[in-house]
């Protein structure tokens, strides 16, 4: 398998990461290799084997849905890189 | 003062011979001194530590102290400390001052312990030479052109340095145990879901652990006690009492049955490492064990199927660094797209960019079958391995690492040969289990580290199993020369 430019390009936008152009070849050789060696996967024989999402194959813990947190909004938005009105400010999306 | 263990330092506390203000100004000098060599810790808190130190003198003459009250510890920088930058080692969280405490940090708190700083890392948790961090390179005590391992490098380079008496690490593919074993340390990895995670910034959800970095079985077993238990705010935390770990220490070995799995001994691993290892192994016969090959079979398939698993959660976990809320923002954003893109392109280095990348492919449309559901079988495969084994025998050993530490630039142009340092470390955490590094002898003045796996919630016999031996050697008490 091999991943050339166009790949990484689609797959740091899927991602949203800006990657420099000068940086493309070496993420490609580099997922390239790392795909090879996950390719060794396909040689295991997984027919009939269920997948194992969580070590303990637990069940998620469902709770009462009553309010147990207290509004901490000025603390967490001490930290935001940008505030208004107590509102998170990023570039206009909508017109 | 700063080679006794945590009970002696305990006893001194208690007894009066030494203030916990004494203690950790000591270490705080030691941390003065020596953190220019090793760069193991990006944030010392010394005025914190001095204010906890304090508390806890009072506590002491109250009499209201307990076993760890006073006793300095250091937290790996992945775990939030309400109030103290928490930074993960990464330019994305440079400036982030945690708003609250993971509940490892509170747990170790009120246990009256004294915080003396945060310790570098490889950035998120990602690599195994504590050379990807934004903050440089930790140096390995043993030698300071090596690497200590990683992730957890700088929890590992500061407790065998004696910067710190013992240190939190975390786990999700060796980085406990690793740098442990590349450091001459004790490290645990405890059963996925006994310690809690809340807090603990994510990295693989599905394989992230904490655990205790240690100079001794006890030391790690008295700091388990405070570290685990069930937690309400962390949904994969395990409803299950705790024992106390340090009660069975001392048990006897006689029938214990000690597996070998022969994939452990194979190609790659460094003929010195192994005869270290198997020489170390043998000792357990005079204690009444007895040992027997055994085989997991799908070990080869352990690191192809981490790196989709790891990856895939990842580049999910790590989507909430969008430059909005917390962390690093690129300067004048042209659109929404641009500041997600450019804030994540500038925040975060070229590791951790690499596995975002590598968990998006794996789990873009058309390939979520090929790989993510693929691992996740193969997954299965290996922990059925261990099940089978363990029906045989009560723990099994091996190396932890199939060399010692090796070079720093030594592996960096070449990720996947990085990726094959934790080959023997992997299969426990995608299985869930918990594994132990504990120092097993030297190879050219390098330390070599001996790994115990057991069975789910066996902490305490894995501990148990590291005491035994530790009664019998000394090879943990080394220290390295310029750090005596």
């Amino acid at each position: 398998m091999s991943l050339d430019k166009t790949d990484v390009e689609k797959i740091a936008h899927l991602a949203r990461l800006a990657v420099d152009d000068v940086d493309i070849p070496h993420y490609a050789r580099d997922l390239t290799n790392i795909f090879d060696l996950v390719e060794q996967l396909s040689k295991a024989d997984t027919s009939d084997i269920t997948p194992m999402a969580h070590p303990l194959d637990a069940n998620q813990r469902l709770r009462a849905d009553e309010v147990t947190e207290v509004n901490q909004r000025e603390t967490f938005q001490k930290i935001a890189p940008k505030t208004e009105a107590g509102v998170y400010l990023v570039p206009q999306v909508i017109e | 003062m700063h080679n006794k263990t945590l009970s002696e330092l305990s006893a001194s506390l208690h007894n009066g011979d030494i203030s916990s203000v004494e203690l950790t100004q000591h270490y705080l000098d030691r941390i003065k001194k020596h953190n220019g060599d090793l760069n193991a810790f990006i944030t010392v808190t010394e005025d914190n530590a001095l204010k906890q130190a304090k508390a806890a003198d009072q506590q002491l003459q109250q009499k209201t102290a307990g076993v760890l009250t006073g006793i300095p510890m250091a937290h790996k920088d992945i775990f939030c400390t309400e109030g103290v930058r928490t930074s993960c080692a990464s330019k994305m969280l440079d400036n982030f001052i945690a708003p609250y405490n993971a509940t490892v940090v509170e747990k170790i708190n009120t246990a009256g312990m004294v915080t003396l700083g945060k310790t570098n890392m490889d950035e998120f948790a990602m690599g195994s030479s504590n050379e990807t961090s934004f903050y440089g390179d930790v140096k390995n005590p043993w030698d300071t052109k090596r690497v200590p391992g990683g992730s957890s490098g700088g929890s590992a380079a500061a407790v065998a340095a004696k910067l710190a008496p013992i240190a939190t690490g975390t786990d999700t593919g060796g980085s406990i145990r690793q740098p442990a074993s590349l450091c001459n340390l004790t490290g645990l990895k405890p059963t996925y879901g006994r310690i809690s995670r809340y807090g603990m910034i994510a990295f693989a959800s599905s394989l992230d652990q904490a655990g205790p970095m240690a100079n001794n079985a006890e030391d790690a077993a008295l700091l388990l006690n405070a570290m685990a238990g069930f937690d309400k705010r962390d949904s994969t935390s395990v409803e299950r009492d705790v024992p106390d770990y340090t009660a069975s220490l001392n048990d006897s070995l006689e029938g214990l049955k000690i597996g070998l799995p022969k994939e452990y001994f194979g190609e790659g691993l460094d003929a010195d490492v192994a005869a270290t290892v198997e020489t170390a192994i043998k000792m357990y016969e005079s204690l009444g064990a007895t040992i027997k090959e055994v085989t997991l079979p799908n070990t080869e398939l352990a690191v192809p199927t981490y790196y989709v698993v790891a990856p895939a959660e990842c580049s999910s976990n790590l989507s909430r660094m969008d430059g909005v809320r917390f962390g690093h923002r690129c300067e004048d954003p042209k659109d929404l797209t641009d500041l997600y893109a450019r804030s994540r392109g500038e925040g975060f280095g070229e590791e951790v960019k690499r596995r975002i990348m590598t968990g998006t492919y794996a789990l873009s449309a058309g390939y979520y079958d090929a790989y993510y559901l693929k691992a996740q079988q193969c997954r299965r495969l290996i922990s059925d391995d261990f099940q089978q084994a363990f029906n045989d025998v009560d723990v099994i050993m091996g190396p932890t690492a199939p060399t010692t530490a090796f070079k720093l630039g030594d592996k960096t142009d070449d990720p996947v040969s990085m990726y094959l340092a934790d080959i023997y470390t992997i299969s426990t955490n995608l299985a869930g289990l918990p594994g132990m590094s504990i120092p097993a002898g030297f190879v050219k003045g390098l330390p070599v580290g001996m790994q115990i796996i057991g069975n789910y919630f066996d902490e305490a016999r894995l501990l148990n199993v590291a005491n035994r031996y530790q009664q019998l050697t000394d090879w943990h008490q080394q220290t390295p020369d310029a750090f005596k």
